[in-house]
This record gives structure tokens, C-alpha cells and sequence, in this order.
């Protein structure tokens, strides 16, 4: 099972985290410092496995790819292949890039919910749900397209008035 | 700039035109980013957080400003601020009718609360509802937040919806929808064990991808029960043909590798479904060998589903043709120059060694070259990979690795980690007693704080017992050897507590023994350490103790004791000190010292350390005592289970008993024991250890695999327990014989072994070398120092076959017996061939430059080999019935030893503690321990004198006849011991 998916920067300011068991707010916290610790002191050309028991428990491996500032990180057991889940930081990435084209940091930051949208049809309760990023794309287009016609249909002439005048 | 643009453009699309509040928050995280410094960024938040707290409660919110407000406390979530005053505005927001809203709100919630959270209740309703929505995207929304929502007690609310929607139109709601009754299985299986049969029919979805989501909770009822699910491996391996001949659609390709992710799936199902079966292996073969062939390594995804190949085919009954291609695969993943596919070749190279032990040899300087890289998580996992292949030959290199790794690393969860391992390796496979104490010294010089306590008091065991009973010259060169080298090490500064325990003890015990060291040095020596440790009032305890027990043997002895004046000085500090215990140690060290050498000699007898303490707990002293009160009209005794009246003070006072009388079920685990104790000693044995408890038994069954394995490891936690409360009692009582025996003797045993190997491993390493070198010449030079740690290593590979073909070919519990076997049998052979023991002590392992002298013990030993491996035939039978069912545990020799006599000896746990304080105990125990030790005895020595002489000659035959033959051993053995168990 996958506990975590987690984007950080290289100066270790979470971008994403989303924790599959559950775990307090502090927690979190302080899970995803200890995780920046062990990655900012690995040397570039080794291997991007982990064992993190020390961390979230026995049995639990840490797969990190950095790409420019980030760090994407994901945490899991033994139940998952360390190769695979390094190609799924991959596909995460480039739907991620097709998404935003040429995605950078601030793409994260900026688009919070749709990010998370990406996730979760990536991810499900802690298991692969899609490992294609072409149908990762063609879902998340379409919850999109449903959610802003479902918006144009109730919300807008409700509020129009209110938010032109400002 | 450039970016920032686009981000905007993206921000528009997002969100419907950027109106003011995106401006607003775009700033506000622009500001967040640009922030200097944590201050800076809290200051920030802070503020932003005051603003919300405000705006967010005002009424008549436009619906779009607080998506935003909503999404922003989210964000201010993750950057660890507190945000709960937002939660119920979340939880609102799932109720909106938009799907937009509803998303959000679902995002919101889903990474806010934790299953427990009382907001909860409120949401369950809107989640009932919206899984019956007609809009898929509102159901697959909704299924989302009961993944992460739904706990055990509100399973049975949603769990007919999800139910109805594994048979949804749309694949997507059906594929998530089983991966939430997935999630229910894993939080509480009993609530959906009557819908697994469920994960059985959605296999046959017409959608690849609904099938693919079945594979994950199949593979977690198959890890628990793999019987019920034999039925289903036909089914599996055509599946897997069909995913490997490229029959889905195209779309389902990644990499140009035809749905790689479902093939690991059904390899890891597969490996758990064939293991130790070898008709639904026979099944297998042919797809997984495809794919071994077939498969594109080139690629990541396609080395991912070749490592999960081997990992199969090292799990499943094995094949030789299949194991070939394994270790090509493996050699492939070692020459790589990718430190990931180096770090999959070592962990499948450790998985396939227990099949076939040979291929260690042709990869012995990858793996060394892995040992020694700069990346930890390779190391790491090398050492992993070391520890399995750990034999009496080769643990001295392999330990000395370890300490050294040990000393370079700060990580303590790691040092703790890597400690257990040396010391366990240590216990096994030690060479030699001295080695045995060095070892010890410096794993606790440098990990002390952090091995378990037990480990302490097993180290004070074996120096107490030594050898054996046979060799009393042994025993006391072990202790003087102790003596010294803690003498030796006792003046560095900042020795681990621990440690420092077990100096003052082994001192105080056998300090002037050998008549070395005079009295008055070794309490010199006593008192400066209790004084440099004014803080540890354990180890002032044990170093008060230890000079009570010199000046006892002095006056025992005859001699005139002059307490040293710093000896005075501590202990009227001591008898003056808050600790009540080390008061009545200093007191009772002053009343010894008055008291003339026969009583003395009485409470305490010299090195009766291993004597055992009787303990009446009748107290059937006391009953004429109790007899003439009642007959002076005292009130009987009633015990407190009886007092039926008083059912407030009994409950005040029965907190410490077990709590049967109060309530029908306990849930929780009963609480340990409590002795009667000082509380220091008490605090200090039952240390938080986070120690692994060490697991040696994968070292024997290696043949049972990842299913195997989970069980094994709960097992480890439910008997931490006992070994706990084990350690309690070894602290001062004294354990049975029987415990002692399989230690030290495997210890000698091993010895034996050792000298044989040498030849053997001297033999091969020369062939071998050639071999290397003529095989691979892109390797054009090593280094005659790797070349020699490689050697050291791989080199008495012979010796690898012993494990795993007992294991293969026994059950894994009879494989066990042979292995705790292994190290007894052998021990009248040690007593026999004395004279081997004693020459091939101080030999240094097998190495290069160690060419010269196989010669010597080539005769001799070569009886030891054979019959040790006939011992491991003959008395597995025999034992099961000799040792009784104590000894079943999967366990090391000495561990089984320890689990046996537990039950025996735990309950006199508490008095056996404070034995060194009040002499008189000594004796209690003794005969209580009498009868473990002759049982044990009885188990241990029937075995041993049935296989003796039994196929000694016929072994020592066979192994002349290969050794003619000019065969050498490292290569052959594997087929020679097949004939032989056969």
C-alpha cells in the first residue's frame, strides 16, 4: 500500500502531501521535515530508494525523483515494487506536464485543487488506480468540463451582479 | 516572469475568469514564497488565518469566495498551521449541490479529518446520498472521501451503496468502488468478510482495469489465506499470458510494456500462490520464464517486471531452467552502472541465495563493490544481503564490516538496527569465546545505549558459564581474558550505562579469581566508576554490589580486608542517598564486612553465580506462625478474590491483579508482571527497547517466503513479552544449565567447522579466482584487498548448503529442530576431538593469503563436517520427542533455550532479581531449576550420543572419495550433501 505522496521543494516547503493512514496535523509535519532530512543529504548519483523505518514505521520504503527545485516523494511498503512506484512519480510528472505545460513549482502552488484532482486519479485509498497519464488526462478534463458547466448553470446569475461590482 | 504568466492563464482557466479574490490569493502565496525565513512565513499565515477566521463566519458568503477561503485553509494546513476553526465550513460545503463545491468540499474534508474526527457523523449522510447520485463524478467523489473517511464503526452505513456500485455502468466507479471495499477490508475485515467473494467475480470484468483493481485485494487475502484461493492460479497465469502477449488494448501500455503494473501484481500474487507448492508452480513456469525471456530491460518499468520476476521465481517451487534465467537477470542488475537496478540485484541475489547458494560466488565483487559505495541505502541493503549469507567461516569479516559501519553512522534507529545484527550474528556463529567478548565490548562501546538489555545480561551469562561444565581451564582463561580486557577499557570516558553494568558485575564476580589483580585494585577500580557515574544509580548499584562480592570473597578466603578509603567515602555517601535501594546495598556491604568467613561464605559463595535460587512461595515457614496467631484469635486470612463485600477498596486494590473477577472480556493484553523490586532495576530491565527482537529464524526457514515472513514477525512481537521478562531474570538468577549449552558449544562447534572450511575455502578460492579472472576480462584489475575480503566472504560457500538444504527439504518446523540441532549435536564430538578445538581455535578465516596453511587440520576436522551434517538428520526426529515441546519455537539454539525454561523459571522472576542484595536466596532457586535443567539435559544429550559413530565413517569415506576425485568441494558439495540426505 502507498501511505503518502508528498511534493517538496528543495529548501523543504511542502508543495503536496497527502497522507493515505491517517495522521495527525503535527504529525504530518514533522514527517514530512524528517523526510527532507534524509533526502537533502543524499549525494546526486545514487540510488533514489530509501528505507525509511525509522521514519513511519518497520517496513516502509521511501522512492524519490528530483526534478529542478522539487522533490517528489512517495512512501510505501512492501507490497509495491520500488521500480514501479519510480515510474509512477513518472507518470504523476508528466501528467502533470501535460496538464501545465512545462510545469514548474509555482504551477503547484497556484493550482491546489486541480493538483489534487490529478492525485486522486492517480491514486485511490493507497493503491494504483491509473497508471496512464492520457486517461489520467482525459478523467481530469472531464471532471473539469462537468464542474464548470454545473457552474455556469447555478452560480453565475445568482452572484454576477455581486462580484462585477466589486 | 515568463512562467508567471502562464500560471495566471492557467489560474483563469481554473477558475472562471481571475476575478478579484484569485488576484488576492495569488499575492498572498506569491508572499508565501518569497518569504525569507519560517518567522516571515508564520507571520504571514498568521495574519492570513486572523483575516479568514473573520470573513469565513460572516453570513451570506458568495459560494465561490469560499471555495477559495476553503482551498486557502487547506494550503495553510499543509505549511502545518492550524486550521480547524475552518473543518465544519468543509464539512458545509459537501452538502452544496455543485459538483464544483461538492468537490471541494470532499477535498477539503477528506485532507482535514481523520476517520475518528466527530465531524464525521455529519458527513455520513451526504455520502450515502451521493453515492446513489447520477452523476458519476458526484458517486466517484463521494467514493473518494469514504476511502479515507469511513471508519470501522460507520462501515455497515455506506456499505450497501458501495456494494450496489461494483455493478455501475461506468468502469471507473466500479474500479473505485472496489478499491473502497478494498480500504473497508483493510480497516476492519470482519465488517465485509461476507463480500470477498465479490473481489473473485469483479476478476472477470470485461474492463482490464476493474480486473487490474481487483488484483490489490486479492493479493491481501491470498498473503493471509493462500488455500482458498489455490483454485485460482489457473486463472491468474492465463490472465498473465494474455497481459504478456499484448492481448489488451493498446492503452493500457506503459513504455511500450504491455500493462506493466497488473503483471507485478499477478507475479507478486503468483510468487505467494506457488511457494512450497509445486503442482500450482508447475503452472506457472512456462509465462513467467516468457517473460523472463521476453521482457524489454532496457526501461525502468520493464527491469521492475523482471525483478518481480526473480523475486517469483526465488518464491516458488523452484525450477532449474527458471533459476538460470534468474541469475542472469540478477548478474545484468549487478554490472549495471544504475544504483537502483544495483540495489534491486543485491535484494534479489538475497532472495535467490537461499535457492541456489552458488550464485553468491560469481557476483562476490559486485557485492563488495556495493559495500563499499557511498550510497547508504545500497549499503544498507548489502549488509541485509551479508547477514543472510553469515556463516561460522566468514561471520568475523562480516561482523567487523558491521561494527565498523556501525561506529560511521549517527542514524541510532539504524545503529540500534545494525547492533541486534552483530550481536545476534555474534551469538550464532562465534568462532571463538574471546572473539565472542571483544565483539561484545565494541558493539556496546559504541551502540550501548541502544541494544536491548537482554543482550547485556546474555553476555554476563556466557562469561558466568562459560564453556560448559567439562572445561573449568576454558571457563576461567574466558574470565580472566573478560577481566582484563574490561580492566583495559574501564577508564574510557563516557562508557554506555549498559555496559558499564556488565563490567561491574563480571569484576565483582570474577574480579580477583585468577589472583591477578588484588582486591584492593579491583575496588579502586570499582569505585571510581561508580563515582564517575554519580547520575546512574543503576550502575552505582552494580558497582556496590561487585565490591560487597570482592570483600566477601576476601573474608571467604581467609584474608584481612582494609575497605580502601575512597571505598568508605562511597559508601557513606551511599548510605545517606535518596535511593532506598542503593542505601540497603551500602548498609548490607557494611554488615558483610563484619561478619566472620563462614557466614560469609554462606550468603555469598564464590562464582556461585550459576547457582539457582529456591523460592518457597507458600511461605510454609511462616505456618506455624500463622497457625499460633489464629489460635490466639487473629482473623483468618481471606484472599481478596473472596472479599465480596468491599467492592470499592477491592477494586482500588486488585488494580494490579488481573482483572478476571471484574470484567467478563478484556480486550487488552495483559500487563507485565510486576516484581516486587526496587523500581530502579525494574525501570531499567523493562527499557522501551527498540531493539528488534532478534529474528534469526529466517536464517533457517529461508524456504518460507513474504507469507511466511508476516507471521513470523508478529510472532517476534508476541513473545517480545517473554523475552522481556526474560531479561529480568537473567539479571541476577541464575538460568539453567540447559540454556548455556547450546550457546557456547555452538560456539566450539562452529570452531571445528571452521578449521574445515578453511581448507575447503582455501581450495575453491584458488580455482575460483582463476575462474574470475579468465570469465570476465572487462575486469582487468582488483584489488588484491577486495579480492581478499571476497574471499573472507563467499569463500566456505560450502558451508551456505547446509542452511538451506535442511530447510528445503524438511517441513519448517522439523527445519528448525535440525537447525537448533546443529549447534548441540556436535558437542560430544567437541569433547572427543578436544585436540581439533584447540588447534583450530586462533585460526584467522579463510583468506588468500591463508594458502599456506590448510595443510595442517585437512585430516583431522574433516570427521566434524559430515557428522555435524548427520546430526542435522538423525536428531530431528529424535529431538521432537526427547525436547519437549518447549523447544518447537522457530528460534535460535540459545533463544529456544531462553523460551524453554521461561514457563519454568518466570514466575520466580521477582525474587531471583534481588538475589545479589540478599544472599540467602542463592540457594531457594536452586531446586526448582533442578528439574528444567535435567530435563533438558536429558533432550540434549540422548541425540547427541545416537548420531556419534553412527555415519561418521561412511561420511569421512565420501568426502575422501570427492577430495580423490580432485572435486572441489565449493561446487560438487551441493550434489554430494543432496546425496547424502537423500
Amino acid at each position: 500500500m502507498i501511505r503518502a505522496v508528498m511534493v517538496m521543494n528543495t529548501q523543504g516547503k511542502p508543495r503536496l502531501a497527502k497522507f493515505y493512514d491517517s495522521q495527525p496535523v503535527d504529525k504530518q509535519q514533522e514527517l514530512i521535515r524528517s523526510v527532507f532530512g534524509v533526502l537533502c543529504s543524499r549525494a546526486e548519483n545514487v540510488s533514489n530508494f530509501v528505507e525509511a523505518d525509522s521514519i513511519f514505521g518497520p517496513d516502509s520504503r521511501i522512492v524519490y525523483k528530483h526534478f529542478a527545485t522539487l522533490y517528489f516523494v512517495l512512501v510505501f511498503d512492501s507490497s509495491e515494487n520500488e521500480l514501479a512506484m519510480l515510474d509512477l512519480i513518472q507518470v504523476l510528472v508528466e501528467t502533470l506536464d501535460k496538464c501545465f505545460k512545462n510545469v514548474c513549482e509555482l504551477d503547484l502552488v497556484f493550482n491546489y485543487s486541480k493538483i489534487h484532482t490529478i492525485l486522486d486519479e492517480i491514486f485511490f485509498g493507497g493503491q494504483v488506480l491509473e497508471t496512464s497519464s492520457a486517461e489520467v488526462m482525459k478523467a481530469v478534463e472531464e471532471i473539469s468540463k462537468l464542474e464548470t458547466a454545473s457552474n455556469s448553470i447555478t452560480l453565475v446569475p445568482k452572484s454576477v451582479s455581486g462580484w462585477r461590482g466589486r | 516572469m515568463e512562467q508567471l504568466k502562464t500560471i495566471g492563464r492557467e489560474l483563469a482557466m481554473g477558475s472562471q475568469g481571475g476575478f478579484g479574490q484569485s488576484k488576492e490569493f495569488l499575492d498572498l502565496v506569491k508572499s508565501i514564497g518569497e518569504a525569507r525565513s519560517k518567522a516571515e512565513e508564520d507571520r504571514i499565515v498568521l495574519h492570513e488565518i486572523e483575516t479568514l477566521k473573520r470573513r469565513i463566519s460572516e453570513p451570506d458568503i458568495p459560494k465561490r469566495k469560499m471555495k477559495e477561503y476553503i482551498i486557502r485553509l487547506v494550503y495553510f494546513e499543509m505549511l502545518g498551521h492550524d486550521a480547524s476553526f475552518g473543518y465544519i465550513h468543509a464539512v458545509k460545503m459537501t452538502h452544496d449541490d455543485t459538483l464544483l463545491l461538492k468537490r471541494t468540499g470532499y477535498l477539503a474534508v477528506t485532507l482535514f479529518l481523520n476517520d475518528d474526527h466527530d465531524l464525521i457523523i455529519l458527513i455520513v449522510n451526504t455520502i450515502q446520498k451521493d453515492l446513489r447520485s447520477d452523476n458519476y463524478l458526484v458517486v466517484c467523489a463521494a467514493l473518494n472521501a469514504v476511502c479515507r473517511l469511513i471508519n470501522e464503526e460507520t462501515i455497515p452505513a455506506v456499505l450497501p451503496q458501495v456494494v450496489d456500485l461494483l455493478s455501475h455502468s461506468k468502469e471507473a466507479v466500479r474500479k473505485k468502488a472496489i478499491m473502497a471495499l478494498h480500504r473497508f477490508y483493510q480497516k476492519s475485515p470482519s465488517s465485509v468478510s461476507h463480500l470477498v467473494s465479490n473481489f473473485r467475480k469483479r476478476l472477470c470484468d470485461n474492463d482490464p482495469g476493474v480486473m487490474g483493481a481487483t488484483l490489490c485485494p486479492l493479493f491481501d487475502l491470498i498473503t493471509i489465506e493462500v488455500h482458498s484461493y489455490k483454485d485460482l492460479v489457473v486463472s491468474f497465469v492465463s490472465i498473465l499470458k494474455q497481459v504478456a502477449e499484448r492481448r489488451l488494448p493498446k492503452s493500457y501500455d506503459y513504455h511500450q510494456m504491455p500493462a506493466p503494473f497488473i503483471q507485478i501484481r499477478l507475479l507478486k500474487i503468483l510468487a505467494l500462490l506457488g511457494s512450497g507448492d509445486k503442482q500450482a508452480s508447475e503452472n506457472m513456469y512456462t509465462v513467467v520464464g516468457d517473460i523472463l525471456r521476453k521482457c524489454d530491460s532496457s526501461s525502468n518499468i520493464g527491469n521492475a517486471v523482471l525483478y518481480e520476476c526473480v523475486c517469483c521465481v526465488s518464491s516458488i517451487y523452484p525450477n532449474p531452467k527458471l533459476l538460470e534465467v534468474a541469475a542472469d537477470v540478477i548478474s545484468r542488475f549487478l554490472k549495471s552502472d544504475s544504483h537502483n537496478l544495483k540495489y534491486m540485484g543485491i535484494d534479489s541475489l538475497g532472495r535467490l541465495i537461499k535457492m541456489s547458494p552458488e550464485i553468491a560466488e560469481q557476483h562476490q565483487l559486485a557485492v563488495i563493490d556495493c559495500l563499499e559505495d557511498p550510497d547508504d541505502t545500497l549499503k544498507r541493503k548489502t549488509f541485509e544481503l551479508l547477514y543472510k549469507m553469515t556463516k561460522s567461516s566468514n561471520v568475523e569479516v562480516i561482523v567487523d564490516r558491521m561494527i565498523d559501519y556501525m561506529i560511521s553512522i549517527n542514524d541510532n534507529h539504524y545503529k540500534t538496527y545494525i547492533a541486534s545484527r552483530c550481536v545476534e550474528l555474534a551469538e550464532q556463529f562465534a568462532p571463538s569465546n574471546h572473539w565472542f567478548i571483544l565483539t561484545m565490548n565494541k558493539v556496546f562501546e559504541h551502540a550501548g545505549d541502544l541494544v536491548n538489555v537482554k543482550v547485556a545480561h546474555n553476555l554476563m551469562r556466557l562469561i558466568a558459564e562459560g564453556f560448559g561444565e567439562d572445561d573449568d581451564a576454558a571457563d576461567s582463561q574466558l574470565r580472566s581474558s573478560a577481566v582484563e580486557s574490561y580492566l583495559h577499557i574501564i577508564g574510557e570516558p563516557k562508557l554506555p550505562s549498559v555496559f558499564l553494568q556488565v563490567i561491574c558485575w563480571v569484576l565483582g564476580e570474577y574480579g580477583t579469581a585468577d589472583g591477578k589483580y588484588s582486591a584492593s585494585y579491583i575496588t579502586g577500580k570499582l569505585c571510581d566508576v561508580a563515582e564517575a557515574c554519580s547520575n546512574d544509580e543503576t550502575v552505582k548499584a552494580y558497582a556496590v554490589t561487585a565490591i560487597m562480592k570482592i570483600y566477601a570473597f576476601e573474608i571467604a578466603a581467609g584474608r584481612k580486608v582494609d575497605m580502601l578509603h575512597e571505598c568508605q567515602s562511597l559508601v557513606e555517601e551511599l548510605s545517606a542517598s535518596h535511593s532506598t535501594d542503593l542505601q540497603q546495598r551500602a548498609y548490607e556491604l557494611q554488615a558483610v564486612i563484619c561478619l566472620d568467613a563462614h557466614a560469609v561464605e554462606n550468603i555469598i559463595p564464590s562464582d556461585a553465580s550459576c547457582e539457582d535460587v529456591e523460592i518457597d512461595k507458600n511461605l510454609s515457614f511462616l505456618n506455624s506462625y500463622v497457625q499460633q496467631s489464629l489460635e490466639n484469635g487473629a482473623q483468618p486470612y481471606i484472599p481478596e478474590t473472596g472479599r465480596s463485600g468491599m467492592s470499592d477498596t477491592i477494586n482500588f486494590r486488585s488494580q494490579d491483579q488481573p482483572e478476571a473477577s471484574m470484567h467478563g472480556l478484556r480486550f487488552e493484553a495483559y500487563e507485565l508482571p510486576k516484581p516486587p523490586v526496587p523500581s530502579r532495576m525494574h525501570t531499567a530491565s523493562l527499557e522501551p527497547s527498540t531493539e528488534l527482537v532478534p529474528v534469526s529464524e529466517p536464517a533457517y526457514s529461508r524456504d518460507t517466503h513474504q507469507v511466511a515472513t508476516v507471521p513470523s514477525v508478529s510472532d517476534a512481537g508476541s513473545s517480545e513479552l517473554k523475552l522481556r521478562l526474560d531479561g529480568v531474570q537473567k539479571k541476577w538468577g541464575r538460568p539453567a544449565y540447559s540454556s548455556s549449552a547450546p550457546s557456547t558449544s555452538s560456539s566450539t562447534s562452529q570452531n571445528t567447522v571452521n578449521g574445515v572450511t578453511q581448507v575447503d575455502a582455501a581450495g575453491s578460492v584458488i580455482s575460483k579466482a582463476h575462474k574470475t579472472n579468465d570469465s570476465r576480462k572487462p575486469r582487468v584489475e582488483i584489488s588484491p584487498e577486495k579480492q581478499k575480503l571476497a574471499a573472507s566472504l563467499f569463500g566456505g560457500s560450502s558451508q551456505t548448503e547446509k542452511r538451506p538444504t535442511t530447510a528445503s527439504h524438511k517441513v519448517t518446523k522439523a527445519g528448525s529442530h535440525a537447525a537448533g540441532k546443529k549447534s548441540q549435536a556436535p558437542k560430544s564430538a567437541v569433547v572427543s576431538n578436544q585436540v581439533t578445538v584447540e588447534k583450530t581455535i586462533h585460526q584467522p578465516p579463510p583468506d588468500l593469503l591463508d594458502l599456506g596453511e590448510p595443510a595442517v587440520p585437512s585430516a583431522t576436522p574433516s570427521v566434524d563436517p559430515f557428522k555435524q551434517l548427520e546430526g542435522l538428520l538423525d536428531p530431528t526426529q529424535v529431538s521432537s520427542t526427547a525436547n519437549h515441546g518447549a523447544v518447537g519455537a522457530t528460534e535460535s539454539p540459545d533463544i529456544i533455550a531462553l523460551y524453554g525454561k521461561t514457563p519454568a523459571s518466570g514466575h520466580s522472576s521477582s525474587a531471583a532479581i534481588s538475589l545479589p542484595t540478599n544472599g540467602d536466596g542463592v540457594n531457594f532457586t536452586a531446586g526448582l531449576l533442578d528439574a528444567t535443567i535435567s530435563t533438558t539435559h536429558a533432550g540434549t544429550t540422548l541425540p547427541t550420543q545416537s548420531i556419534k559413530g553412527l555415519n561418521a565413517k561412511d561420511s569421512l569415506e565420501k568426502d575422501a572419495l570427492v577430495r580423490q576425485m580432485g572435486v572441489t568441494p565449493s561446487s560438487q558439495n551441493p550434489n554430494l550433501f543432496r546425496d547424502l540426505l537423500s
